[in-house]
């Protein structure tokens, strides 16, 4: 078969070659009509030419633009079914452990919702089988540029300046002539060549033929976008190995210092507000129903570092780095770490007040008596010689099963007390229980109470804790997607030869989008030099016949 | 006059002029067979007038987005209203470039009315100027949504193009598939047009409808009742609720029990509104006409080569692709990353972005690699902004998530 390979020309071709990569005649006849498609060239691709090894087969199937169209296809498909309904993150009710998640699904979508469930639809875009099709694209993704990139890459840095006959007749747009005993051919394709130069062509010549050629670079743009695509998910992939991607959630309250997770750093919220709308800030009036619209949620915070941070066990010594407020769309930055405003809880009772009365000195104010719901003091004195201590203390008081008081959390939603006051001058001590803004003390008769005053609130803002070490990589990729767009989008590959054989001239034209734009510029040529030629541009739906042909010729046998 | 009127009357003359100048657009078409005329001459001056009346439409539109720019204080695109409406501009303006390379001017016949259709879509809701919630208090506002809402515009036209390939090539001397799958399109088309004039006669007609719903918990007691209201008549009533307000009929039955949303039994009757106002516009024309509505459109292109409109579609969606990338995707990473301290969640609306951009992107290489040109291409391009109607509109309206409060 080796002298099947070998053109008239002279030249040697790969196995798989299409069209000659010298002189652009396709290497095997058929017929006249159906040039052979201009795609990549007419070059040899890997994936057509090996088909041994395990290695070919699963190239060659990556390689398919095919296979990476029908991956596109299920995964847009899979991606729609995940926003039927709801994914578990976005579950818009709070729901505890599995079984709730399962309730929900079923109690509000009915059947579907459970099959939608049981299928683990719920968890779709974290699933096994949409994570690979993510890969199997990524994969196919690098596999198509490396079968294509090589040879187009080799074909267009020789560009065909002198192509047979064949491949002239052969393109979308074409025309010939008979310019006459009196033709003036060096004339004429000099004159060609400066009309051509100056809409922007650069300017080939051999012999009687010229080829001008005009970005070029636009070719590179599919596959420039490609490895951006590449890059971008690289960065989502590598985003899943430790310490690349940190995503934590604190709750801060004014004034409270709390360690940031997995991070040397400490957090204070000096101050936490939200801010609303006047009604003279409106741009119109609007009707809302004594509704409000939030305008601005912000903490004010001071970040510190922990110097201590590598030695176990050693008491934290802060060090302050930065200050400064947090805004929904401002995140404080800090280096690599990111803290975003994401959530609030406003007039949360911090601390409960109360005054101490002594009722046998006539109701006598003794002092005030401050229990901090967070960390209440064990003991505080409060008049001269007399302290109250915190016996026992319930944050979110409970009976248990078995009768006794419990806390069912930590947050302060239901705080019970059991405090001692004690008196230095007789030596007595009286118990009391706060509960339910109600004092009940241990003993009827008792010389002291405590006289319930407005407690203190606080406002807890809820933090969003990132780093995301990728994040550079991803926008990188982004870029390079972009460039690759409009390389390949905003410019066209236009090439057109003007050739001179045997007192015909011959006039071809190719371009990879945009025929009209080519048409309009060869025709300008064909004016401007007053040839006897009328121009001729395939339709697609023939072409495409043709296409279809090749097509069928390029399955891996 | 406040700022906020005049933008409003901008707004309203802009769409008076686009309707004025699709008029102008299909006489220039029609007209060119009627006596003592030049046909192409006619055509040429009828373009051009067309053409001046969508440019002055433009630029009232324009000059409405910047006053309602300056009296906001932020660039009008922050709720359904400002979003529908600027896409509408934004159809235009693709309709402005592609024009210029192209000077077609039965484009005007296909794509003004695209963006009409938009502009009036955008009418149907609230319209007052809220000022922004601290979410949407970004520069990534201007740049993200005005980019994305650009990239839409064009692929819009990719759109107008491809259905206008369909009209060209589809034979219409007999019934056959197409031909029924291009009329199921001119009546999608026509039950948006039906919902459109359906609201905005019933929002002054103060017609309205008003159910007592009850709340089933999970064992089927109710839990509470809420109180709903129809804007249009009653077809469908919400699941066991009693009206408290009768409207101007009673409902023919019962949203099943399923149906348990708030909003869900109004959504449906609106749907139900939509479909039934569209089969009777179409009905209508067919009376009329007495031809499908693909054969009354197909004269209009018949001088028309098919490979131009496969070119315009696909150039319209090779300029489109990479400003849609950009803006609804790109930048909506990087304010995602800003905003909420991740640049992708699988939200819904990122989801279906996303499915846009999958979806073109497949179009892209199936025309590219496999030879997909004229007619799938263009049917892939009516699907495509179908796709898109779906991810501005249903997504918003219907799926829940981040983006909700789009909705409002």
């Amino acid at each position: 078969m080796a002298d099947q390979r070998k053109c008239e020309c002279g030249h040697t071709n790969p196995v798989g070659t299409v069209l000659c990569e010298f002189c652009g005649k396709p290497v095997e006849e058929n017929g006249d009509r159906a040039f052979p498609s201009m795609r990549y060239e007419g070059m040899a691709r890997r994936s057509q030419t090996h088909n041994k090894t395990l290695v070919d087969h699963v190239w060659n199937f990556f390689s398919s633009v095919k296979i990476a169209i029908i991956l596109i296809v299920i995964t847009l498909i899979a991606a729609a079914v995940g926003t039927i309904f709801p994914q578990q993150r976005y579950i818009p009710v709070p729901v505890s452990g599995e079984s709730g998640v399962a309730a929900f699904y079923k109690d509000t979508y009915g059947m579907l919702g459970e099959i939608y469930y049981l299928l683990g639809f719920h968890k779709l875009y974290s699933s096994w089988w949409f994570v690979t099709l993510l890969v199997m694209i990524g994969m196919s993704l690098v596999i198509c540029s490396l079968d294509r990139i090589v040879p187009l890459y080799k074909a267009l840095s020789k560009p065909r300046v002198n192509p047979h006959l064949s491949f002239l007749k052969g393109q979308r747009l074409r025309g010939e002539c008979e310019p006459g005993s009196d033709f003036a051919a060096d004339e004429t394709l000099a004159q060609a060549a400066a009309i051509l130069k100056k809409k922007g062509y650069r300017i080939y010549r051999e012999g009687s033929t010229l080829l001008g050629e005009k970005a070029r670079f636009s070719r590179w743009g599919p596959y420039v976008n490609h490895i951006g695509l590449i890059l971008f998910l690289l960065g989502v992939l590598l985003r899943g190995l430790p310490g690349m991607y940190l995503d934590e959630f604190i709750w801060v309250r004014e004034g409270q210092t709390v360690a940031v997770p997995e991070t040397p750093y400490y957090l204070k919220n000096v101050e936490y507000k939200t801010e609303y709308y006047r009604e003279d800030e409106f741009p119109e009036q609007l009707d809302l129903e004594n509704r409000l619209i939030p305008k601005n949620f912000q903490t004010d915070a001071v970040l510190y570092v922990n110097e201590n941070a590598d030695l176990p066990g050693a008491e934290p010594k802060l060090r302050e780095v930065k200050s400064g407020s947090i805004t929904v769309n401002n995140p404080f930055v800090y280096e690599d770490l990111y803290l975003y405003q994401a959530s609030n809880q406003e007039m949360q009772l911090a601390a409960l007040n109360f005054t101490l009365i002594d009722k046998q000195a006539g109701n006598k104010e003794l002092g005030r008596v401050k229990l901090d719901l967070y960390e209440p003091e064990q003991e505080q004195v409060v008049a001269e010689g007399i302290t109250v201590r915190v016996i026992s203390y319930f944050p979110d008081f409970y009976m248990d099963e078995s009768g006794q008081p419990a806390t069912r959390t930590s947050q302060p939603n239901n705080p019970m007390f059991a405090v001692e006051v004690r008196s230095a001058q007789d030596g007595a001590a009286e118990k009391m229980i706060y509960v339910s803004g109600r004092i009940i003390p241990e003993s009827e008769g008792g010389r002291y109470t405590l006289q319930i005053e407005m407690p203190d609130f606080t406002d807890i803002t809820g933090l969003m804790v990132r780093k995301d070490k990728m994040l550079p990589l991803i926008y990188f990729g982004s870029f390079v997607v972009m460039v690759g767009l409009v390389m390949g989008f905003y410019w066209q590959h236009r090439r057109i030869w003007l050739h001179l054989e045997q007192g015909r001239l011959y006039l071809a034209g190719h371009t990879n989008k945009n025929w009209f734009g080519l048409k309009r510029e060869a025709e300008f040529l064909v004016e401007q030099l007053a040839l006897p030629m009328s121009l001729v541009l395939d339709s697609k739906s023939k072409n495409s016949a043709a296409e279809n042909k090749t097509k069928e010729e390029e399955k891996p046998t | 006059m406040s700022l906020i009127t005049i933008s409003e009357w901008l707004l309203l003359l802009s769409f008076f002029l686009y309707v004025a100048a699709t008029i102008v657009y299909v006489l220039a078409i029609t007209g060119r067979r009627w006596a003592n005329r030049e046909p192409k001459e006619h055509e040429q001056r009828y373009g051009r007038a067309g053409f001046y009346l969508v440019v002055v439409g433009f630029l009232a539109q324009l000059g409405y987005v910047i006053a309602r720019w300056i009296a906001g204080g932020h660039s009008p695109t922050s709720n359904m209203f400002e979003f529908m409406t600027f896409l509408s501009f934004c159809i235009i303006l693709a309709f402005l470039i592609i024009y210029r390379i192209y000077r077609l001017t039965v484009l005007g016949v296909f794509v003004i009315p695209t963006g009409i259709i938009m502009l009036a879509y955008a009418s149907v809701f609230p319209s007052k100027v809220t000022p922004l919630i601290p979410a949407l208090k970004s520069y990534w506002l201007h740049i993200h949504v005005t980019t994305a809402a650009l990239g839409e515009g064009i692929l819009a036209v990719g759109f107008a193009a491809g259905l206008m390939y369909l009209v060209r090539t589809v034979p219409q001397e007999r019934p056959s598939k197409s031909t029924a799958w291009l009329e199921i399109v001119l009546v999608v088309v026509l039950m948006l047009v039906g919902f459109i004039l359906m609201v905005s006669t019933f929002a002054n007609l103060d017609q309205k409808t008003v159910f007592q719903v009850p709340q089933f918990d999970s064992s089927g007691n109710v839990e509470k009742t809420l109180e709903v209201e129809y804007l249009l008549p009653a077809v469908v009533a919400p699941y066991q609720s009693t009206i408290i307000t009768p409207g101007p009929m009673t409902p023919w039955f019962e949203a099943p029990a399923w149906m348990e949303g708030q909003d869900a039994a109004r959504k449906l009757n609106t749907m139900l509104w939509s479909i039934i106002s569209g089969l009777v516009l179409y009905g209508l024309f067919r009376l009329v006409l007495r031809k499908r509505l693909g054969a009354v459109l197909k004269p209009l292109l018949d001088d028309i080569e098919p490979d131009l409109l496969d070119e315009i579609s696909y150039r319209a969606i090779a300029i489109g692709y990479p400003v849609f990338t950009l803006g609804a995707l790109i930048f909506a990473m990087i304010w995602a990353a800003e905003a909420w301290g991740r640049f992708w969640g699988w939200d819904p609306k990122e989801v279906w972005a996303l499915i846009v951009w999958l979806f073109y992107s497949a179009y892209l290489h199936l025309r590219l690699s496999r030879g997909w040109m004229g007619t799938r291409s263009a049917w892939m391009s009516v699907i495509g902004f179908v796709i898109i109607l779906i991810t501005l509109v249903v997504v918003n309206l219907v799926i829940a998530g981040l983006h909700s409060y789009a909705g409002v």
